[in-house]
């Protein structure tokens, strides 16, 4: 299976993930911002990090970068692309995913482990995982979820949301929300699911001896799922 | 303008020291050459009043690769992997602009280190504040956790661990020191030292501006703008442009084009040019025209004396410049060729086609001024005589809340929470532990690192407190698994010009020196920030250290969290009952005065090897040592983070329960181990003459001191987890 | 009364937003772009009807709190 990590300018999850991906057997490649064809892949990643700074609004630069032209025709014929962290927020820009990403609710950068719940499995990315509640890692200052009234009806009556915060024992509320995304929100899908934005990083939970192993499970069968 | 004595003394220098610069140049210098001896004459880069005493700190051992004098020190870590690491102070811009402050700090510390080959691995920070109760305290905290993790964040290294203090002493003048490792292969180092004639040099990074030109700037009468645009400028941390930088640089030192690196940091462009001058034994030729910069109508005393940050100089091999420019283009950073080196040993600097100053190399660095300050020695202070009445109306748990909630002990996640500590995949210890550890990527190593620093022991007796901080540092090593190396110092202090504030340098950096030498644990960087005081009053002597140890099998690294019901507890290391300068003591009895607790660094290196070899054998299934609150306030971090409980025994030892449990005696750790090892573990302690006892077995949930005494777990988070975020939401 | 504020950052600092934002608009076809600075602007309804008494407070606040005077600058730039 190929993928795709594309590098921006300020990127710094992008070495995390290509050692995520390559750990679980992707054959991947990392391909410049500048670029402008995306090399032959199964599925593309926006990485975390500071793209330009995250000056201006975070995303908004990197989104007009000259690759994403490629990236989003990808999505657009059905290629898998999945935006973690700062890559949610270049997706979001871009408008393949709805709404927006806030500063979070009390003003400050965190970085802990949190519980996630996934809501629907019909899709490429959580097709055939065993649990439904995962422990992964956050580390943003906006990753606070907004979108307005008729965008969230469209994205339930779709299923579009792919994971909320929630406790270790799944229960989703505001005391487990760690920056004020609206109704938990912590990662959503564009309407085909094929394109999957998210704020946890599940490629800094791959080793027992690092924040733990959720992230395992879930690069494992990302790739049989595209098998 | 017309340079004279009233001219130099604006900016800085001394009557006498202007005479000396008119006596090597034999002329009156210009205005830009004033500013040049300025700047490298200054404490800061010249190390004028400390040299003399850094000079007997033990730099070289087996593992020393690279000691001071460098952009940073590196350490031999096997398999041909090296580790760069240094400490830097920034704490008057800080306490000016907070934010900034501390986020150019750290940018300045990380640029140290990727500026010998090193990508960057993990920061670390020693923060000191004002007392709680100083208006200004709240905003400077949330301002320098903001910067630091503004910075830290953005540049994708991971904030590993820290150290944060609160003391009047430091209500004018906070401290934010700033700690980077890097890691390099051992034969991809790279050095300031410029070498061979006609070589081009390259200026790379962000454009020069006005920032941070220092006060006498302003007598240069060179603006034409309104007296409020004339204020030296603050410098503002560009932590993007870092990054681009430190990916350009990195991908140049992949080949073989550079022959000498240096980042320009301090005194920006006169320091890093002469110092790669001065190394080398050459001269180099600046044309100034060719700087890229910000501002219009530069002047080549500002060029020159700008702190823009984000800026390397680069010494590079003839015909290469193509190439660097390439990369520099593709990374969207400025790249000039803006001089060459020359056999003069001069710097010579041209501005439109005239030279504009020249000036022999050696009359900045070697030639600079050495003062052998007045000190005055500190007498070790008499011991207090508690008696048992002092004690008798203390509650152990009135006091065991008073210190885990005390805003020195209290848990500081609410801030670490706010860097970035596990970004580049390797972090296997977070921040709250004695050390952070990072994996060294893709192989089975890791690196602890720590910070400490003991002001209050320092500030009672200045040599003991010195000894106590390394002591400190090695232990905090040696608890995650990790074999100590080296140390890097940052040494904050009042004014050298105070013969008190002299005094406590001088006897820190000889108790450092000692501690040092005798643990086999080199200084191999470091930095010396003077003149921190408010009015005539010096801050308590706070010299920080920054130390680094190795860990072969990362899976053999330890946390300070219990792990197992019904396992044993055992107190490594003699209780004495020193009750002086403990924080028990300052605080429930309101005690400033006695000595510190005494360092015997033959137990201390003894009980730490000790504790390596029960660690190497898989005996120990968690450690702490005990610092700061005593072994009460040791024991319940260990709970809290086990979310364990512990039944306490009786002490054997001494009378008085209260000493036993807050003394702050030196030496100790605390382990859990398996009780059918029990046997072994004495067996090897025994032989290794390392006093032990038996402290108790890990229960659930509870902490039992004595039959009448119980905590609960929860109990004890709550007492250490609070202060902070209601300090900061108040 | 409404009063508005504008912050910027002072001649001389460094704005590495503006600088980026001026990169990238350059990249994406807007050139002849010579400089791009950015900054903070706030509508504030003060309860007062004398202008000029109402943009004095403004400027306290300005002094104060909304801008940062050792690196930026604060412009009174309407009143309503």
């Amino acid at each position: 299976m190929k993928s795709s990590v594309i590098t921006f300018p300020g990127s710094n999850c992008d070495r995390d993930m290509d050692v995520a991906l390559k750990k679980f057997g992707f054959i991947n490649k990392m391909v410049w911002h500048d670029d402008n064809e995306l090399p032959k892949s199964d599925l593309v990643v926006l990485p975390g990090g500071f793209s330009y700074g995250d000056y201006l609004r975070c995303g908004s630069m990197a989104s007009k970068s000259r690759i994403m032209q490629s990236v989003i025709n990808f999505a657009k014929s059905g290629g898998l692309v999945m935006g973690i962290c700062n890559g949610f927020q270049i997706l979001v820009e871009t408008g393949l995913v709805p709404g927006v990403l806030l500063r979070n609710k009390y003003l400050e950068f965190i970085c802990k482990n949190v519980h996630v719940k996934i809501d629907n499995k019909e899709n490429p990315y959580f097709k055939n995982l065993d649990n439904n509640i995962f422990e992964f890692h956050i580390a943003h200052n906006e990753g606070n979820y907004f979108c307005t009234k008729d965008q969230l009806k469209e994205i339930n009556d779709n299923s579009q949301v792919a994971i909320y915060y929630c406790n270790e024992k799944g229960q989703i509320d505001d005391q487990h929300n760690p920056n004020g995304s609206l109704k938990n929100i912590a990662g959503i899908f564009n309407k085909e699911k094929n394109v999957l934005g998210m704020m946890p990083h599940p490629e800094r939970m791959i080793d027992q001896s690092l924040s733990g192993e959720d992230g395992s499970l879930f690069f494992k069968n990302l790739i049989n799922n595209i098998k | 303008m017309l340079v004279n004595e009233k001219v130099a003394i604006e900016h800085g220098l001394k009557a006498e020291e202007y005479k000396k610069i008119c006596d090597l140049l034999k002329r009156v210098p210009n205005l830009t050459e004033l500013g040049i001896f300025s700047a490298m004459w200054n404490e800061h880069c010249s190390y004028k009043s400390s040299r003399l005493h850094l000079k007997k700190l033990p730099t070289k051992g087996d593992k020393v690769i690279q000691g001071p004098g460098e952009n940073a020190g590196v350490i031999d870590i096997e398999d041909n992997d090296a580790i760069v690491f240094k400490i830097e102070s920034h704490n008057h811009p800080s306490f000016i602009e907070p934010y900034q402050g501390a986020a150019t700090g750290v940018g300045g510390i990380m640029r140290d280190v990727f500026t010998m080959g090193a990508r960057p691995i993990a920061n670390l920070n020693s923060i000191h504040f004002g007392s709680p109760q100083n208006k200004k305290t709240k905003n400077l905290l949330r301002g320098v956790v903001h910067g630091i993790g503004g910075y830290g964040n953005c540049m994708g290294v991971p904030t590993i661990a820290g150290q944060t203090t609160f003391d009047s002493s430091y209500n004018g003048n906070i401290l934010v020191n700033a700690m980077t490792l890097g890691l390099v292969k051992k034969d991809k180092i790279f050095y300031s030292k410029a070498a061979g004639l006609n070589k081009p040099v390259i200026y790379v990074g962000s454009k020069t501006g006005r920032d941070g030109i220092h006060g006498a700037s302003m007598a240069s009468a060179s603006f034409d703008e309104k007296i409020e645009e004339k204020k030296p400028t603050v410098q503002v941390g560009d932590p993007f442009t870092e990054k681009l930088l430190l990916e350009a640089c990195l991908e140049l030192m992949a080949g073989d084009s550079i022959i000498a690196i240096q980042d320009m940091g301090a005194a920006g462009l006169t320091s890093s040019s002469i110092e790669m001058a001065s190394k080398g034994s050459l001269g180099i030729r600046i044309n100034l025209n060719e700087v890229p910069c910000r501002e219009t109508k530069m002047t080549p005393y500002e060029i020159m004396l700008s702190e823009s940050q984000e800026r390397m100089l680069i010494v590079l091999e003839n015909g290469k410049e193509n190439h660097a420019k390439k990369i520099f283009d593709k990374w969207n950073l400025d790249f000039a060729v803006i001089g060459k080196t020359t056999k003069s040993k001069n710097i010579e600097l041209f501005f439109n086609d005239e030279q504009v100053a020249n000036i022999p190399v050696n009359t900045l660095v070697e030639n600079s001024p050495m003062y052998d300050r007045k000190w005055k020695k500190a007498k070790l202070p008499k011991k207090n005589k508690f008696k048992n009445e002092d004690f008798n109306n203390l509650k152990i748990k009135d006091i065991l809340k008073k210190i885990l909630s005390n805003h020195n002990v209290c848990s500081k996640e609410w801030i670490w929470q706010q860097y970035d500590h596990t970004v580049m995949g390797d972090t296997i210890q977070k921040p709250g532990g004695d050390s952070g550890v990072v994996k060294v990527h893709g192989t089975n190593k890791a690196v602890a690192a720590s910070v400490d620093s003991s002001a209050v022991y320092c500030w009672a007796h200045p040599l003991t407190g010195g000894k106590q901080v390394v002591a400190e540092s090695w232990r905090n090593l040696i608890s995650v698994g990790a074999k100590p190396i080296a140390i890097t110092n940052c040494l904050n202090f009042g004014s050298p010009e105070n013969e008190e504030n002299m005094g406590e340098f001088v006897e820190c950096v000889q108790g450092i020196t000692e501690a040092s030498k005798y643990l086999n644990f080199p200084v191999v960087s470091g930095n010396v920030s003077f003149y921190n005081q408010t009015k005539e009053m010096g801050i308590k002597p706070t010299p920080v250290i920054g130390g680094v140890g190795l860990i072969k099998d990362y899976k053999k690294m330890v946390t300070m969290k219990f792990k197992e019901v019904s396992n044993l507890v055992l107190i490594v290391g003699k209780t004495e009952g020193h009750i002086d300068q403990s924080l028990f003591a300052r605080t429930i009895l309101d005690e400033k005065n006695g000595p510190p607790p005494e360092v015997n660094l033959f137990n201390e290196k003894n009980n730490g090897e000790s504790i390596l070899e029960l660690i190497k054998k898989d005996f120990i299934k968690s450690a702490h040592d005990i610092s700061l609150g005593g072994l009460l306030t040791a024991v319940s971090k260990m709970c809290i983070k086990g979310n364990k409980g512990i039944k306490l025994n009786k002490s054997k030892n001494l009378i008085n329960e209260i000493e036993y449990f807050f003394s702050e005696d030196q030496g100790r750790y605390i382990i859990e181990i398996n009780p059918t090892d029990f046997k072994e573990v004495s067996k090897i302690l025994d032989k290794n003459s390392v006093h032990f006892e038996e402290l108790g077995i890990i229960i659930d949930k509870e902490l039992i001191i004595n039959q009448k005494t119980k905590v609960t777990i929860d109990e004890l988070k709550s007492y250490n987890t609070n202060w902070l975020k209601n300090f900061m939401s108040s | 009364m409404k009063i508005s504020a504008v912050i910027t950052l002072k001649k001389d600092v460094l704005d590495p937003q503006g600088k980026v934002i001026h990169q990238t608009l350059d990249g994406m076809g807007f050139k002849d772009i010579s400089e791009v600075r950015q900054g903070k602007y706030f509508e504030i309804d003060v309860q007062e009807n004398d202008p000029h008494k109402a943009k004095e407070i403004v400027e306290e606040m300005c002094k104060k709190l909304l801008a940062n005077l050792v690196i930026e600058n604060y412009r009174i730039i309407e009143t309503k």
